[in-house]
């Protein structure tokens, strides 16, 4: 096996035992890197020279004795939307094509202090806006297990680099499945924390009630350690959550025997491809065959989570997104006459076609006469959503769907109709709406495709998220599969 | 239905300047979209509290003092323009 295919507990491991360098290891990336990206596209920046630099002062401290943090030396992609001091951070957007942040995010704190190895920073779609990674500025990202095919979005950079062995781990952010989605289609473990679980700090804000930074893994015991890492209350975001902070791999035992999971029936109605039914029912017997009681339940206002989203989402992102005025930092567009002139060609030349729409979408929502049949009828829709997820969670620990209604469509197929592009969201929207974590393991394939496995769990509920998914994971050999 | 009218003032709130083929499209497109967005006129919600966020966290608040603070020359590293200490803009009046 390839180094660049292990996971970040096997190569601590031999790390420690001194069976590698993590130079060595951040090299073999690099090569690895060099060998696919060509194809692939998951980097908008690649970080090689500090990398070396970073690997090397890990096998400083390994060679001095000194006791690693677990994920010491391991090569880590970042979504480029996560501020990195000194690092081009573009959110994959001309209007921050050349923005050099002068500040790390909280959770690049943690990720230095851990001692990781940063390989670069990933594709997207612009400002975290869309299902598909083709509305990044720059070029679009490829799916590693059919190159014609999207990675899924926003995070596709962040899904492709761990599913082609360009990262061992990645973070990336979800708003409305932005993590879940490129995990399902790139069979990859991908997780969206509580809402306030992790700092959102230096995290470009899309939609502040629905963002949320998130691990990327090739297997469950890494999303756990790499939760550790990130999770914690920051005084530097005010919706960060004092909570108790735990070890998550202490829920990875296997033993989910006598939980109780509930299967919302709307999650496996129309608008589900069949072969992804199947896995999921499949999924279904391998979980009650250890011991789980499955049951089906429903969420009755899922349907209009989709609608709710496409409102809050855009009437958030209108208001943040007024920052870009070509002012202070970012793209400016010249030949502008005044300074509102220059505000809007910058802001025409700078965004793309999603990023305006979603701009125009929530400022007419927002805007007078139409606030309360629109903006104010969703934030009421969303409770309605939160108060469905209260009800399940009297009776089940967890609930479980497919995350996505199919498999990677092809590039181009659904991105002249973005109604047809949201409709891709519709299994992963309201657990951000609700707040509430989740999960996307790897749980099968249909047509040398992946499908991904959706667990979703009370606030805060995490571990037994992992739990359950480690427990699937042991029992099957899904997250053993690697793209050629 | 959004006109080109109703898309003009939209863009003009949103300081974004469109096209003729870019207000034509957004016409059809936020219709569309509105259209499917009306699903949730069907719920009563009259006695339904609005959320704006899940968090039960109100007026968090910090001791006032002062913190550490970036200084200029770092905050004016990205300013597509400059003069001294301050981010230059073209005329306002």
């Amino acid at each position: 096996m390839h180094l660049y295919y292990l996971t970040a507990h096997q190569l601590h491991d031999m790390l420690v035992n001194k069976e590698i360098s993590a130079e060595e290891l951040t090299r073999a990336v690099f090569d690895r890197i060099d060998q696919v990206e060509e194809k692939i596209r998951a980097y908008i920046t690649l970080t090689r020279e500090q990398a070396i630099q970073q690997a090397r002062q890990v096998d400083r401290a390994r060679v001095a004795g000194e006791e690693l943090p677990t994920l010491a030396g391991i090569p880590v992609a970042v979504k480029d939307n996560i501020c990195t001091a000194g690092v081009r951070t573009t959110c994959a957007s001309k209007i921050l094509y050349n923005y050099i942040p002068p500040y790390n995010a909280t959770v690049m704190e943690k990720l230095n202090k851990e001692q990781v190895v940063m390989t670069g920073k990933t594709n997207m779609d612009e400002f975290a806006m869309g299902s598909s990674c083709e509305n990044s500025a720059f070029f679009p990202t490829c799916n590693p297990w059919d190159t014609g095919r999207v990675p899924g979005g926003s995070s596709g950079g962040s899904a492709a680099a761990v599913a082609a062995g360009e990262a061992i781990l990645a973070l990336g952010s979800d708003t409305g499945g932005s993590i879940r989605l490129p995990a399902s289609f790139c069979g990859v473990v991908g997780m969206k924390p509580t809402y306030g679980a992790v700092s959102r700090y230096g995290l470009v804000a899309y939609a502040s009630s629905l963002d949320q930074i998130g691990p990327f893994s090739r297997d469950v015991t890494d999303c756990a350690l790499l939760l550790n890492v990130i999770c914690g209350h920051d005084p530097l975001d005010s919706t960060s959550a004092p909570y108790e902070q735990l070890d998550y791999t202490s829920f990875l035992t296997g033993d989910i025997k006598g939980m109780k999971i509930g299967v919302p029936r709307e999650y496996m109605g129309e608008g589900i491809d069949t072969g992804v039914k199947e896995v999921i029912t499949g999924a279904i017997n391998v979980l009650t065959g250890l011991g789980a009681e499955v049951e089906e339940t429903s969420l009755p206002h899922t349907e209009y989570a989709l609608p709710a989203y496409y409102l809050i989402a855009p009437a958030e992102a209108s208001s943040n997104l007024a920052r870009y005025d070509g002012v202070r930092y970012g793209y400016r567009a010249d030949r502008a006459g005044d300074v509102v002139d220059m505000f809007m060609k910058t802001r025409s030349e700078g965004f793309g076609p999603e990023v305006k729409r979603r701009i125009m979408l929530g400022t007419y929502a927002l805007s007078a006469g139409y606030y309360d049949a629109f903006y104010n009828q969703a934030l009421k829709v969303r409770t309605l959503i939160k108060n469905d997820f209260d009800r399940a969670f009297e009776q089940f620990d967890l609930l479980l769907g497919p995350t996505a209604p199919g498999t990677a469509f092809k590039r181009g197929e659904k991105i002249d109709d973005p109604l047809q592009m949201y409709m891709v969201d519709i299994c992963t929207l309201s657990v951000n709406l609700a707040g509430i974590p989740a999960i996307s393991i790897p749980a099968g394939m249909v047509d040398h495709l992946p499908v991904g496995l959706q667990l979703m769990g009370k606030p805060f509920g995490e571990g037994e998220l992992l739990r359950v998914a480690y427990a699937f994971e042991q029992n099957t050999d899904h997250h053993r599969n690697f793209p050629e | 239905m959004i006109g080109i009218k109703e898309v003009e003032h939209v863009a003009l709130l949103a300081r974004l300047e469109l096209t003729g083929e870019e207000k034509e499209v957004y016409s059809r497109q936020l219709s569309d979209i509105l259209e499917h967005a009306r699903k949730l006129q069907q719920l009563d919600t009259k006695d339904v509290p609005p959320t704006a966020h899940v968090l039960p966290l109100q007026n968090v608040l910090r001791e006032d003092r002062v913190g550490e603070h970036l200084p200029p020359e770092k905050v004016l590293a990205n300013a597509p323009d400059r003069q001294d200490d301050f981010f230059k803009v073209p005329r306002i009046i």
